[in-house]
């Protein structure tokens, strides 16, 4: 199918060191989607790793200043898609002081040598998808009844500071029933992953992950979609269960249902294969 | 109390900007919390900690190490106390007051992935988790994992760097302290 037929609007795009790294077809399926429905995704010229949950763990201040070097190197005029909710978070907590903090404000203009830019709007994958509303001529079908256990993490839960920032609770529900999926009802959409712990820590992250694999299998679901790449992959490697559900980024699903040109090489990425799943619903050829 | 326990306490709420006196100790914090089987006090009781200046308790609890800043907490919290600056704030405490760290682990994985950040402007994973293996001195586990990460091309094994290096290590510099 051929993009729709409009203008294409730049965007200034953060993928992140996950996405540019172990979740490649999440950052490839999501520039797809992001074409597809009208917009141009340019990188961010030469973007620096957000500092990740370790940075603000153990030195805040380098959290902060690593964070307000990506802001600096956004172009004027345009949104900045951040892909991975974490990234986002530790942009916004550095954007929000350096509206609320002038000192702050005053040492960033010294070291980066230009004006913090007060219309700057970080934006998440879920606005842009937001933005083009109903989805125009789409089969109704295309999902065709692929029952899925939506999985948001912590990506809803906001630091007080940021309260009042959009949330995107219901959105996945949303927009991949408008296409045919089942959405089913389970205990878990904002249960932490276990992140980092995963590393250093793995068997208190196995429980976590294995109490939210057994929630999704027990209330019916063929398949978990998360919107976070560190999620997808804890999913993956620290559930402990015999039987495991297949986890899709979601971005990976979108395609499937606009129907743009989906890569085989996305799906042969994941540790537990999905592509069995995806003949069984007719997802794939 | 004596003054160093009030000093203590209110070192850390100058730190972390955080006013947690507001604490109500409902526990709807700890109630939520993804990794509160593993910790000793709790959030609720690292607070409680913190309030009665038992510093030494609370710098060398795992407690403060584990939380992963997920702000499930936070949400549940009637008070809307950001229970994860406060954990940031008391891990710089015991580092800068060299406490006695349980966690070394996560210390290490912490400190793996800010080397790679101030060598390439990026992380580099596989390289974070052969030289956490390496400082761990523990080569074997998840060794099977790691293949098949890189099987899958999940772990590249060149870096991706930034151009402008110089900055970001220029910021390590100056804060790395
Ligand atoms: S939820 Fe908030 S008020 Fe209640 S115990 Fe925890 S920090 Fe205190
Ligand atoms: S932010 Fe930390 S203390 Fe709060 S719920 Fe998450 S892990 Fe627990």
């Amino acid at each position: 199918m051929t993009p729709m037929l409009r203008e294409m609007q730049e965007i200034s795009y953060f993928p992140g060191c996950s996405l540019a790294t172990s979740a490649k077809e999440n950052n490839q399926s999501l520039k797809e989607v992001c074409a597809h429905i009208g917009f141009n995704l340019v990188d961010l010229q030469d973007w620096n790793c957000c500092g990740s949950s370790s940075a603000h763990s153990i030195n805040s201040e380098l959290a902060f200043h690593l964070a307000c070097r990506n802001l600096s190197l956004a172009p004027a005029g345009r949104p900045l898609l951040v892909a991975c909710p974490s990234c986002s978070t530790r942009l916004r907590m550095a954007q929000h002081r350096l509206h609320t903090v002038p000192e702050a404000r005053e040492a960033y203009e010294l070291r980066w040598g230009r004006p913090v830019d007060p219309d700057l709007k970080i934006i998440h994958f879920f606005e842009l998808i937001q933005s083009r509303g109903p989805f125009g001529r789409q089969p109704v079908d295309a999902l065709n009844g692929l029952k899925f256990a939506p999985y948001y993490g912590c990506m809803l839960a906001q630091p007080p500071a940021l309260r009042y920032e959009r949330s995107y609770h219901g959105l996945m529900e949303k927009m991949l029933g408008a296409f045919g999926a089942q959405a089913v009802s389970w205990p878990y959409p904002a249960r932490c992953c276990g992140t980092f712990l995963s590393v250093a820590r793995p068997e208190v992250v196995s429980p976590m992950i294995d109490t939210i694999m057994r929630g999704a299998l027990e209330a019916g679901a063929e398949c978990l979609v998360t919107a976070c790449a560190m999620c997808h992959l804890n999913l993956e490697i620290r559930c402990n269960l015999k039987n495991r559900l297949p986890t899709f980024h979601f971005s990976e699903l979108l395609a499937i249902a606009y129907r743009t040109p989906i890569q085989k090489s996305w799906f042969a990425k994941h540790l537990v294969d999905p592509m069995p799943l995806l003949k069984e619903r007719r997802l794939v050829a | 109390m004596t003054t160093t326990h009030k000093r203590f306490c209110q070192a850390v709420v100058e730190r972390c900007g955080e006013n947690f006196q507001r604490c109500l100790h409902c526990l709807s914090c700890a109630s939520g919390c993804p990794v509160v089987a593993a910790m000793t006090y709790r959030p609720n009781g690292v607070i409680r900690l913190v309030q009665y200046g038992f510093s030494q308790e609370v710098l060398e609890s795992p407690d403060i190490w584990l939380c992963v800043g997920c702000n499930t907490c936070t949400i549940a919290c009637p008070m809307a106390i950001d229970i994860p600056v406060l954990m940031d704030a008391l891990r710089e405490i015991a580092l800068e007051n060299r406490a006695k760290i349980n966690e070394t682990g996560i210390l290490n994985f912490h400190k793996e992935v800010l080397d790679s950040i101030q060598r390439y402007g990026r992380t580099h994973k596989l390289e974070i988790m052969m030289r956490y293996k390496v400082r761990q001195r523990d080569l074997f586990s998840d060794m099977d994992l790691g293949l098949k990460m890189m099987a899958k091309r999940k772990l590249d094994l060149l870096p991706s760097r930034i151009a402008d290096t110089k900055s970001v290590s220029k910021l390590f510099k100056e804060f790395k302290g």
